[in-house]
């Protein structure tokens, strides 16, 4: 194992302000300003959202607000179709990319990745600076959408050609503004891979003495794992997005057959394959979900053991789960294109790898019911969304294996039961673990402590909520409602769904509120929380050997010597119920 | 200790709403349907037990196991039990998804006695076309540059072409009660999705491509057509009626069409 002891940081802390806060090289600072990237974003992807539920079940009424906004999308401050399905493209690129991909990753896992194998920073602390200024930029470039002729993209997240290729004669916010949306994602790809590079090679190369990769804690592998896997992703969606732009921009056809008539004219491309684009994009995503929640796995599992006082239930079994999770990811991309119009033979075959991936998943589940059974739980709030997210993982996976058969998503294929199974899997699940992980991890990063009693308020409400709003989107699946729809009037088999739909919106709504007591609790506890000890939960991690916060330079000039396993919780005849990595006995 | 109550009460909400069945599947209409409506409900049930079970249980184990001051039993995990759960989980979930594949290759690949009747399905953003090849069973040639939605020639039927002479064009789809009928689904511009609720199935139309999709409708009646795949700024409204009449009626229509070209 490299020897990582006495290697010299870059420091930030005796320059100026810019060197120390904006453009530092220390990966908790770093990790920070991930964290702040996300939480943004978040807030306003939520905010589209619910813009969205409500012109969904309100679509005559006017908004005066809409209007200031969106003096073209809203005339009279009613929202058209076109700016309805460009906040659904925005809210749904911003979430999967800005808060799911970043949060866990470049948000937690740099903060606490180094940290927690006692390194001094990343690998690469430039490198790493450099990723968090192109996601930014990333960031930037997508929202300028907004702000373009034609507004923001309305193709989805997803962005299929020929929608997404054949510019403005394809409707409002095809122009500029997806072209704005291929690079934003670029961008982020790039960013991405770099961060992939520095992961890996901090994890293989910077453990200190005595943390063998079996005695990483779950959180490292999480990080890890994903890194790898965003390794291979990345660059298939960079790829896909590159060819995509240059049919845009350029003339090409990659993914335009001949005889394209758009809008009554006739375009000039020959030889392209629109299906193409949809195997690079689910090649990149459907690891991307994973991309997004293995983190989280990671961090509950740490947190399920800590306030239960045990060992994670089979740490073997979980990393093997992981690794395995990581290999099928990327061998299942098929079961978002069963009725693609790819070959019938090559359904049955994804289909039956996209329900033995469901294997791995049930095998942590069970594991985190191991972990906390014979525990003496303490439900902190970190716990209490660890245990949420162990609630919301099941009810978002069983539906997914009802996806997962051709026969049956041959029904739900983009309808509003996929819409609530990826919610509940995908945001809903990554969002409770990034909560858990923010309370836990809180009074390390601050020194300061959250308050736990509207931290518990703000779990019971927010669990209430998702679950009010994501069951009945199942329902509406279960009528046929097809998701992307602008509006319910057209159809006479939707009309009968509007008391369900009111519903979701109301409880969108009131969950979306109940968020700001999650703003208010970080940013109050930010500056006025109580003091933190150094370590509060009586965890076992390197990271709570040191003050809170650690200095800049982590653990100096004497990196710690590691002499045990990262859960070692209640070991029998030990002095006491808790037994740290550092410590001989 | 409130969160055992809330994961319960919330598991009970969940199963109850999901057993009204108030919002559900359509009436099938045709063996396929009813099939689906089966293997789903299976598959519903043994994922509703699952889910259940596991809230409940994991609902039980916060109770069970709070804090009161006890110690916490040390273990480490339980290979035996790691081994148990991965074969039960795999039987199971790789069993749910075997069982339905029949279903699957039944609609999309078993060989068809009576292919007989075709039908051309052509869309746009945001509309659908129906083309029939009329008395003759013979599709005219087309051309896309001929395509004039106006002139009421969106398939772009060449004129001259004795075959296309008395093709039928229509913007409902209407077919014969219980025969199977071939769709050639085409599309234009953009990817659209072809979706009939009561059939429980669908199908993307892909610019560049002709996808044959076999469908058979035994109950007379007219059902929507609903597009299914984000097609544009007017995907909301890209309906038309699938009409299901009886074989004399259908011979009926067809005649009438026919002569009216
Ligand atoms: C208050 C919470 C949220 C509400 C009310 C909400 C609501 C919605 C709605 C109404 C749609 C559009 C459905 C349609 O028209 O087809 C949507 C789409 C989407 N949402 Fe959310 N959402 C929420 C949180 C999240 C989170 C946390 C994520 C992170 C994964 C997320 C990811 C997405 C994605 C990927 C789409 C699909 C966009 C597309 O179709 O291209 N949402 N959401
Ligand atoms: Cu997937
Ligand atoms: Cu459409």
């Amino acid at each position: 194992m490299a020897a990582p002891a006495g290697r010299p940081k870059v420091t930030n802390m005796n320059h100026g302000f810019l060197r120390r806060y904006l453009f530092s090289t220390d990966h908790k600072t770093i990790g920070l300003q991930y964290i702040t990237l996300s939480i943004f974003a978040a807030f306003v992807g939520i905010a589209l959202s619910v813009l969205m539920r409500f012109h969904l079940v309100y679509p005559e009424s006017r908004w005066r607000l809409l209007e200031t906004l969106w003096p073209d999308g809203a005339p009279g401050g009613v929202m058209t179709p076109e700016l309805y399905l460009s906040l659904m493209t925005m809210h749904g690129t911003i979430m999967v990319f800005f808060l799911l991909t970043t949060v866990p990753q470049g948000g937690f896992g740099n903060y606490f990745l180094p940290l927690q194998i006692g390194a001094a920073d990343m690998a690469f602390p430039r490198l790493n600076m450099l990723s968090f200024w192109t996601t930014f930029l990333s960031f930037v470039v997508l929202c300028a959408a907004f702000f373009v002729e034609g507004g923001a993209p309305l193709a989805g997240w997803t962005a299929y050609p020929p929608l997404s290729a054949v510019g403005q004669i394809a409707g409002p916010g095809q122009g500029l503004g997806q072209t704005l949306w291929v690079l934003s994602i670029a961008l982020f790809c790039i960013a991405s891979l770099m961060g992939a590079i520095n992961f890996i090679t901090t994890t293989l190369e910077l453990r200190t003495r005595g943390m063998s990769l079996l005695r990483m804690p779950l959180t490292c592998w999480g990080w890890f794992t994903t890194a790898i896997i965003s390794l291979f992703a990345f660059g298939v969606l960079l790829a896909g997005g590159v060819l995509l732009l240059l049919d845009r921009e350029a003339g090409t056809s990659f993914f335009l057959p001949a005889g394209l008539m758009i809008n009554d004219k006739l375009l000039a491309n020959k030889g392209g394959s629109p299906l193409l684009f949809q195997h690079l994009f689910w090649f990149f995503g459907h690891p991307e979900v994973y991309i997004a929640i293995l983190p989280g796995m990671g961090a509950v599992s740490t947190i399920l053991a800590t306030f239960s006082r045990k060992p994670v239930f089979g740490y073997r079994a979980m990393i093997w789960a992981m690794l395995i999770i990581g290999f099928l990811s990327f061998v299942v991309w098929g079961h978002h294109m069963f009725i693609s119009g790819m070959s019938p033979y090559s359904s049955i075959a994804f289909s039956l790898l996209t329900v033995t991936v469901g294997v791995p998943s049930a095998i942590k589940t069970f594991n985190w019911l191991g972990t906390i059974w014979g525990g003496s739980l303490r439900l902190t709030t970190a716990m209490l969304f660890a245990l949420g997210f162990v609630s919301v993982f099941i009810s978002g996976g069983l539906t997914g294996l009802i996806l997962g058969q051709p026969a049956l998503d041959s029904y739900f294929h983009d309808t509003y039961f996929v819409v609530g199974h990826f919610h509940m899997i995908m945001g809903v699940a990554t969002v409770f673990a990034a909560f858990a992980a923010t309370f836990y991890w809180f009074p390390k990063m601050r020194g300061r402590m959250m308050n736990e009693t509207l931290g518990r308020i703000h779990f019971y409400l927010t669990f209430i909520g998702v679950y009010a709003i994501f069951i009945p989107m199942h329902f509406a699946g279960i009528a046929g409602n097809p998701r992307r729809y602008a509006d319910f009037a057209q159809f006479d088999f939707l009309k009968d769904l509007s008391f369900l739909h009111k519903a979701t919106t109301h409880a969108a709504f009131f969950t979306a509120a109940v968020q700001l007591l999650f703003l208010f609790n970080f940013l109050w506890s930010w500056w006025k929380g109580p003091k933190a000890g150094q370590n509060p939960w009586h965890a076992t991690t390197l990271e709570w050997t040191l003050p809170s916060p650690p200095p800049e330079e982590n653990f100096g000039h004497n990196p710690p010597q590691v002499h045990r396993g990262p859960y070692d919780y209640s070991l029998p005849g030990a002095p006491k119920d808790f037994l740290m990595q550092q410590e001989e006995r | 200790m409130l969160l055992p109550l809330v994961i319960w009460a919330t598991a009970v909400l969940v199963a109850a709403s999901f057993a009204i069945k108030r919002w559900w599947f359509p009436a099938p209409i045709n063996a396929h349907a009813a099939s689906f409506d089966s293997i789903f409900s299976v598959n519903l049930l043994i994922m509703g037990v699952i889910f259940f079970v596991a809230q409940a249980l994991l609902g039980w184990l916060i109770w069970k196991h709070r804090d009161r001051g006890q110690q916490a039993r040390h273990s480490e995990g339980s290979t035996r039990l790691e081994i148990l759960w991965t074969s039960i989980t795999l039987l199971l979930f790789v069993g749910a998804g075997l069982a339905s594949t029949g279903l699957w290759y039944e609609v999309h690949l078993s060989a068809l006695a009576d292919a007989g009747l075709k039908i051309e399905v052509a869309a746009k953003q945001f509309a659908w076309s129906f083309r029939y090849p009329g008395p003759d069973g013979k599709f005219g040639k087309t051309d896309i540059k001929l395509v004039n939605d106006a002139a009421g020639n969106p398939f772009g039927i060449v004129e001259n072409d004795p075959a296309g002479k008395d093709d039928i064009v229509s913007s409902a789809l209407r077919v014969p009660a219980g025969r199977h009928v071939q769709l050639l689904l085409q599309s234009r511009d953009v990817i659209h999705n072809f979706f009939v609720r009561e059939l429980r199935i669908k199908q993307d139309l892909v610019p560049g491509m002709t996808i044959p999709f076999r469908i058979r409708a035994d109950k007379p009646g007219e059902y929507e057509i609903a597009c299914s795949e984000l097609c544009g700024l007017g995907h909301h409204q890209m309906r038309s009626v699938l009409v299901v009449v009886s074989q004399q009626d259908y011979d009926t229509w067809l005649r009438r069409q026919a002569a009216q070209r």
